[in-house]
């Protein structure tokens, strides 16, 4: 749709001057956007920018203290999300919204008016398999991974057959072939007039998906431009402020270095029936090497993790071995003492206490005798005080005022501070699932030079990762999980993002010469269509 | 022959008040409020149900005034935790005190006097089957109403779309209220449930039970139905059989001692409780169907977005 037309067109949704405060903070500042059928927005801007407030409102969560919206041309007031949805309003949120202990088809139930609820079995199967997000209906929530919730989502906000779809960061969790899948629903959903705002930190997906973006910067509307004429770098400086550094990577050579984690044959039985097991998962990092291992969620990532942290202890000790200590049986506490540090997938309630402040979770997680934070067993509050200073400034931590509860950070800012939080240990040994995921794209890049940097100076880092372009910034090292199973590792200067991509799909690399990536993955779609049948 | 009719009759008799107190607990935890003051109401309803029993001789009107009664405790609870925020432990804790101490008041022109007893209802034809016709076809309305109860309770909560937007405000009420649930609608009406069905278990000790009016004659039965709710992991099926497991056990174990078995009486008295412990924390070793079935927001309380 050209700019021509949609000018010509009624906007289905208007919003005008739309303002939102909380206490002193204006989260949105008098923000105008329009939205024409059959158009792809983007909404733009970094972790606090007033786009999930903004989108909020939109969809009756929270009101707007001034401006108005309209929607088909007549001014309304959305008073709540049902009300929204009785609109043709649908939204995929950021962070679930699924209830943990109910079934797939529970939680789409629930969001559907009564009318809706029939064959929904059905409906689920049908959709699902129409834009190639395979589901089962009688799954329960709790044992599904973050990229199967997210795809419960999606689905759940496509039955309710809305004119308009708020994406929030719907990629974030995806591998580059899922994604690609998506955008070609997003591409057909455009085609059948329907609207999609898409909030994404993404910038060139942003750029080859959408006809218009809005871009906000702390709570005020920056501009409205087509992301065809501008590029990955002007849309980030335009979020930002001003421009993202790249990531700074001086290629080492590891090849007489030290071994510093070495795990053999680690075998995990998984903690619920529908988790994957681990089997015989081997292989190494010398020390201030980075390993990526990437893969589709729910491959055996969180199990590995577990393992590796020590939350689910092995009972072959010898399995992990941390700088010629075995250490497979023994438990998390002594993993960090003696110089161990992980960063779990899930901020809020694994990786800090939303309850408590910032402060009291540096503690909770340093929980070392000698490391300055207690003196004689007592809280030494003023060196914790400057702890949580320094590790706020380094990592750009921006909250409304020093000290806060972790619950009161956004995604991105708390993903920062628990990076921080482990980064100032200085470990021998960091472990880190997803380092970047809901992240911005200035806050990713200051978390991915840290890591590197942080390599550079000694430390052995292993990270869990879908993130492709991410793994390619930072790794030195890269190996893939796919069921459970761990491939070879190869130097990432050997391998191309497709033969990563082969890989996170199930495929072996040292096939037979003559086979050729495209046949691979020709092969590929083939299993997976094989799949879908079934 | 004799001896096995009242035995069962007994356990029958032990174990519904603690099944309809369960019941009415276990839909207001599922919708995440955890209310400790199930003794408080319990007691409530016995008063008044034997008070309004004694004065107008219809031990009907004394049912419809024990549940009346249990619902009218629960209301303070409800507009304290749910509208007030409030701390549910404490402020059911409160509530239970509140209950032992008013009903106490209240009674205290009842102690002593005769009460007035609910009488069975046998169903013509079906009680006069040997063994099993007068255990089961001749009972009084509240047993029938028990079992009937959590058979509703059961269908209601897995097979209603009421129920499933009840159990989702108990998973998760930021989620249910982000999706349009009234969250604070659906706690107000689970926990004056949970009232109501206190309060009728409470007409059951004081109208069927021990037909006359003793303080504290609820005697912690308020709280063995909240753990009963706990060891159950939360589900109806297994909440009728904890509860029919401890009356099972406590019926018998007095038979022992009137029997005058060798083991000593204090350790013969406790075994209800070990009993329903044991197995029931036996039942809930399965983490994945503990996990599936326990509120995740139970005592949490709820605070909505501006």
């Amino acid at each position: 749709m050209t700019d021509e037309q949609s000018h010509n067109a009624t906007p289905l949704l208007q919003a005008r001057g739309i303002v939102k405060r909380f206490g002193s903070l204006t989260a949105n500042d008098y923000i105008d956007l329009s939205l024409f059928p059959g158009e792809i927005h983007a909404l733009l801007g970094e972790n606090g920018a007033g786009k999930s407030t903004f989108v909020k409102m939109l969809y009756g969560s929270l009101r707007p203290d001034e401006g108005m919206l309209s929607w088909k041309g007549a001014e309304v007031s959305i008073k709540n999300p049902a009300m929204a949805r009785q609109f043709g309003i649908g939204m995929v949120f950021q962070h679930f919204s699924l209830f943990e202990a109910l079934t797939v088809e529970e939680n789409i139930l629930l969001a559907l008016p009564p009318q809706q609820a029939k064959n929904l079995r059905q409906r689920i199967k049908t959709v699902s398999t129409d834009y190639g997000l395979p589901l089962d209906p009688t799954a329960t929530i709790a044992d599904l991974s973050v990229g199967e919730r997210q795809r419960v989502e999606i689905v759940r906000c496509l039955l309710q057959e809305p004119d308009l779809i708020i994406m929030d960061e719907p990629t974030s969790v995806l591998t580059p072939q899922e994604a690609d899948e998506l955008f070609l629903v997003l591409e057909k959903l455009a085609s059948e007039h329907k609207s999609i705002l898409y909030i994404s930190h993404r910038l060139d997906e942003v750029k080859r998906l959408c006809h218009r973006a809005t871009i906000l910067r702390h709570g005020k509307l920056i501009s409205e431009c087509d992301p065809q004429q501008e590029n990955a770098k002007t849309l980030a400086a335009m979020m930002v402020g001003s421009e993202v550094a790249d990531v700074k990577r001086v290629p080492q050579d590891l090849h007489d270095a030290k071994k510093c984690l070495v795990v053999r044959a680690l075998n995990l039985e998984p903690d619920l029936n529908t988790g994957t097991s681990l089997v015989d998962v081997s292989f190494d990092v010398a020390k201030g090497e980075i390993l990526c291992i990437a893969g589709i969620a729910g491959n055996g990532q969180a199990e590995l993790f577990s393992a590796l942290s020590g939350e689910t202890p092995v009972s072959d000790v010898g399995a992990i071995v941390f700088e010629g200590w075995p250490c497979g049986a023994d438990g998390i506490a002594e993993r960090r003492r003696r110089g161990a540090a992980f960063v779990p997938e899930e901020r809020n309630g694994h990786g800090a206490l939303a309850s408590l402040k910032l402060s009291k979770n540096i503690l909770l997680s340093w929980n070392n005798a000698n490391d300055g934070t207690t003196r004689k067993g007592i809280i030494d509050r003023m060196a914790l005080a400057r702890l949580e200073g320094a590790i706020t400034e380094a990592f750009d931590v921006r909250m409304a005022h020093p000290d806060v509860e972790a619950g009161a950070l956004s995604g991105g800012n708390l993903q920062k501070f628990v990076m921080g939080r482990e980064v100032k240990r200085r470990p021998k040994l960091l472990i880190v699932s997803q380092p970047t995921w809901g992240v911005d794209a200035g806050a990713a890049s200051l978390i991915r030079q840290k890591l590197v940097d942080l390599s550079r100076a000694g430390t052995t880092i292993v990270v869990i990762s879908q993130d492709l372009d991410e793994i390619f910034e930072i790794a030195d090292q890269v190996a893939v999980i796919s069921e459970g199973h761990m491939s070879d590792m190869y130097p990432i200067d050997e391998v191309t993002r497709e033969q990563v991509g082969l890989l996170m799909g199930g495929m072996d690399l040292n096939g037979p010469p003559e086979v050729t990536a495209e046949a691979m993955a020709q092969s590929l779609m083939r299993d997976r269509e094989a799949e879908d049948a079934v | 022959m004799e001896m096995y009719e009242a035995i069962i009759l007994t356990i029958i008799t032990a174990a519904t008040p603690l099944l309809l107190a369960a019941c009415g607990e276990l839909v207001a935890e599922r919708a995440g409020v955890l209310n400790l003051g199930v003794e408080g109401m319990m007691i409530m309803g016995a008063v008044a149900a034997f008070a309004v029993a004694f004065s107008t001789g219809s031990p009907y009107l004394g049912i419809a005034a024990g549940i009346a009664a249990g619902a009218a405790a629960s209301l303070p609870f409800a507009f304290l935790t749910i509208s007030m925020v409030t701390n549910q432990v404490a402020t059911g804790l409160a509530l239970t005190i509140l209950g032992l101490g008013l009903s106490g008041m209240i009674g205290d022109a009842y102690i002593g006097q005769p009460g007035v007893k609910l009488t069975p209802i046998s169903i013509e034809g079906l009680s006069d089957l040997p063994y099993v016709g007068k255990i089961l076809f001749s009972q009084d309305v509240i047993v029938y109403a028990s079992v009937l109860l959590l058979l509703i309770v059961w269908f209601f909560l897995f097979k209603t779309r009421a129920g499933l937007s009840l159990r989702a405000v108990g998973d998760s009420h930021s989620s249910a209220h982000a999706l349009g649930v009234s969250v604070r609608k659906v706690r107000y009406l689970a926990v004056i449930f949970g009232g109501a069905c206190a309060g009728l278990a409470g007409a059951y000790l004081s109208l069927v039970y021990t037909p006359q009016w003793t303080e504290g004659m609820t005697a912690g039965r308020g709280w063995i139905a909240v753990v009963l709710v706990v060891f159950a992991t939360w589900m109806p099926g297994r909440l009728l059989a904890g509860a029919y497991l401890f009356g099972a056990v406590l019926i018998l174990q007095l038979h022992a001692q009137a029997a005058g078995v060798n083991i000593p009486s204090q350790f013969l008295s406790s075994l209800p409780y070990l009993a329903t412990i044991i197995v029931l924390v036996l039942i809930s070793r399965n983490r994945t169907l503990v996990k599936k079935n326990s509120p995740a927001c139970l005592g949490k309380p709820f605070v909505p977005d501006v």
